[in-house]
């Protein structure tokens, strides 16, 4: 599912074209039949692409969180990168990056 | 005396105990000695109060049994050692074996092999994980003592040592709960947390651990009456183990400072910042600046630690995540693979005496007094910590705050006067060690086994260390009087020289006179045969140049003089033409008056050769020894951009 998402979010940006940067792209509507499930996602300066998979029965989250989680996961997220010896593309296996992305899920639930 | 007695023993190899391991090894014996209800009265000789005079004494089997298994080595090493030292040869365990045994314990904890050879070495002080805190207890200062406490009247030679012991033995008073189990073998003596890192880092240790003995057995005393008190649990193991992560930092630099937190492996010693100043310079030369995240990723990577960990590390300690280490930064992440190197494992956070605010407050202040500083502010930001950073930040205050379990309640009066005697005390060792032990808890029981790969680190490190430790320059001694260097060198050469009686002219300029230039081409020779003239022996050599170089000049002159007497008188030959008898005559005067006034013209021109020669010779002498100057100087600069090559480039 995480891949179709993937190819959603690539049609996405090949559709935003142009010089048209939009950090925040929450792409809502992946739901299949047996799985209610929410898919956003969000692309960096650097397309890389964050997607996040939200179960629909908990509550519908905000756009306002959704987005807010996601830039604290961009925040985290360079701060990984700012390490010499992460090389991009690799497993992240920053504990404190861990740590955030823990606790936002922690908060949603 | 300890020595003496067990160097007097001739049971082992001849021991040579360093002061402070003297101090330790009586004192540790004495324990064992103690605890086996040998009993030795309290020792008198090092007013340290050794416990018990060892050499009366032995050790009971149980306690130093106990004291071993408390080093953390398996179980076979520690057969070794007992083997080795002669205990089950003689059947006991005499201060000769007993030293012995802490020796190779000593060794064998700094990853060297058991072997007889091990104890000739200097050895950082073995490392005996205690549940009790006895490095707390270690300083005893009489009067902080509880009356529960002892006595131990240690003479601490730091005055912090003694305010350590004051806070130490308040916590005690609180917690002894840990110290029971440790009070029941009093042999083991947990302030030996050293890691063993300064011997593989360089033994720095010899001069810490004449420092750190006394402390050390300081608190032993203290150890033992504290253990029938029974209080506070938990954080004695957590202190214990503290120290030992301090001891490991205490270790970890060769440089002779101990500021010693022995028991804080997470506080830099002052050693230590001075050697991360110093890789830190080689990576960046301004201070002030960062290091950039390649150039620190080259360096680090140098310590052959996992990428992961190193990722994990870098993490830690770049607070502000800009990818980028100041010197702060870089100090915590280079202690913490230090740290890590030495089998300690990472911590989850940053420990507080590493933070950048700490570390930041320690630089500007030289040495000691910003350990102390660092202490007490680190002290404050510990309350935030969880509790095993709590712990660890409590003996990072010179132990002494430390020990009350919950968190901070070290009086920040004891901080501070903790800090101000530690700062005295710091470059004497601060045996930081007996007091905390927290490390126990918190690190869970490192093993202490010394990784062979903390060798490696440690040429890694002395690699990098080479470079920006340049070999100081060579005088720049441009005064015309010889330099010293210059006088020895010539000096032995000077004598060669005086009896080769050739010594080797320098290049002298172009004579004035023609009549010198004969002399220059024989001055010249002499220079070509020998280019590196003793400058000092040059103006004696160019002396007896001047005289050797005027008899070949004579002989010419003295050709020239028949064949200006020979030319002249062909040419008054010639020019008289007349009478051939009258010519005859004439010339024959004329020559002779000639000669005569040749030869007064010669000497006079052979004297003004002499001082031209003399004083040439002299400035020769003087360029050529700034020359030598300007030689070393530059190979100086050779050496040290060849060094400072390797450690860039990677």
């Amino acid at each position: 599912m995480v891949h179709t998402s993937l190819d959603v979010v690539d049609e996405k940006i090949s559709a935003m074209g142009k010089a048209l940067v939009d950090q925040r792209e929450l792409y809502l509507g992946l739901l299949y039949p047996t799985e209610d499930y929410k898919v956003y996602g969000y692309v960096t300066n650097s397309k890389v692409k964050f997607v996040m998979v939200v179960d629909s029965s908990n509550t519908a989250l905000r756009d306002n969180e959704i987005r807010s989680m996601f830039r604290k996961l961009h925040n985290s997220y360079t701060d990984v990168m700012c390490n010499p010896f992460y090389n991009p593309g690799d497993r992240i296996q920053s504990r404190a990056f861990d740590s955030t992305v823990t606790s936002m899920m922690i908060q949603v639930c | 005396m300890e020595a003496a007695a067990g160097g007097g023993c001739g049971s082992g190899p001849p021991l040579l105990l360093s002061e402070g391991e003297q101090q330790c090894y009586s004192e540790l014996f004495a324990r064992c000695a103690a605890a086996g209800a040998a009993g030795g009265g309290p020792g008198s000789g090092p007013p340290e109060a050794a416990r018990a005079v060892p050499s009366a004494a032995t050790a009971a089997a149980g306690p130093v049994a106990d004291l071993f298994r408390a080093s953390q080595l398996p179980a076979e090493t520690l057969h070794q050692i007992t083997e080795l030292c002669g205990a089950k040869r003689v059947g006991y365990f005499g201060p000769t074996q007993f030293y012995i045994a802490l020796k190779l314990i000593a060794a064998a904890q700094s990853g060297l092999p058991v072997r007889i050879e091990s104890i000739k070495c200097e050895l950082p002080l073995p490392r005996f994980l205690m549940s009790k805190t006895d490095a707390e207890i270690r300083f005893g200062n009489p009067t902080e003592l509880h009356g529960t406490k002892v006595q131990i009247p240690y003479l601490i030679t730091e005055k912090n040592t003694f305010k350590r012991m004051d806070d130490e033995d308040k916590q005690q008073e609180t917690q002894s709960p840990t110290m029971s189990p440790l009070a029941s073998p009093p042999s083991s003596p947990p302030h030996y947390q050293r890691v063993p890192l300064s011997h593989a880092y360089g033994k720095l240790r010899s001069n810490t651990e004449q420092m750190h003995p006394a402390p050390y057995e300081a608190r032993q005393p203290l150890v033992q009456p504290e253990g029938p008190s029974s209080g506070a649990p938990g954080t004695k193991p957590p202190r214990h183990q503290a120290s030992l992560i301090r001891s490991f930092s205490v270790e970890r630099e060769p440089q002779d400072n101990n500021s010693n937190y022995p028991d804080e492996p997470w506080r830099i010693t002052e050693e230590q910042r001075e050697y991360y100043v110093n890789q830190f310079r080689s990576l960046q030369p301004d201070p002030s600046s960062f290091i950039s995240g390649s150039v620190a990723k080259n360096f680090f990577t140098k310590s052959k630690l996992s990428i992961p960990e190193l990722s994990y590390i870098w993490e830690l300690s770049d607070a502000d995540c800009d990818g980028a280490l100041t010197l702060p930064e870089f100090c915590a992440a280079f202690h913490l693979i230090v740290a890590r190197k030495n089998g300690y494992p990472l911590p989850e956070g940053l420990p507080p005496t590493l933070q950048t605010e700490y570390l930041q407050a320690a630089f500007p202040k030289p040495k000691r007094e910003c350990a102390l500083f660092d202490s007490y502010s680190e002290s404050m930001p510990a309350n935030q910590q969880p509790r095993d950073l709590n712990r660890m930040e409590k003996l990072s205050v010179k132990d002494m705050a430390d020990f009350p379990v919950p968190t901070q309640d070290v009086t920040s009066d004891d901080k501070q006067g903790l800090k101000s005697t530690a700062d005295e005390a710091l470059p004497k060792d601060v045996s930081e060690d007996p007091a905390t032990s927290k490390d126990s808890n918190s690190l869970k029981a490192r093993p202490r086994s010394r990784s062979y790969s903390s060798t490696s680190i440690e040429e890694a490190m002395k690699r990098g260390e080479d470079p920006p430790t340049p070999p100081p320059r060579p005088q720049k001694t441009h005064s015309r009087a010889s330099s010293l260097d210059l006088n020895k060198v010539f000096q032995p050469s000077v004598p060669a020289t005086k009896s080769g009686l050739l010594p080797p002219p320098p290049a002298l300029p172009p004579r004035p006179c023609p009549s010198q230039s004969e002399q220059a081409p024989e001055a010249e020779i002499h220079p070509q045969l020998n280019r590196a003239p003793s400058q000092a022996a040059e103006s004696s050599p160019a002396k007896k140049d001047i005289p050797y170089s005027q008899p070949p000049s004579k002989p010419i002159r003295r050709k020239f003089r028949p064949e200006n007497p020979a030319t002249e008188n062909q040419d008054t030959s010639t020019t008289v033409g007349g009478p051939a008898s009258a010519a005859t005559v004439k010339p024959h005067a004329a020559v002779q008056k000639q000669s005569s006034k040749q030869k007064k013209a010669i000497q006079t021109a052979i004297r003004k050769n002499k001082e031209a020669n003399a004083v040439l010779a002299r400035l020769n002498s003087e360029l050529q020894q700034q020359l030598k100057e300007v030689h070393q100087e530059r190979i100086a600069l050779e050496n040290q951009l060849e060094q400072l090559r390797p450690v860039t480039v990677l």
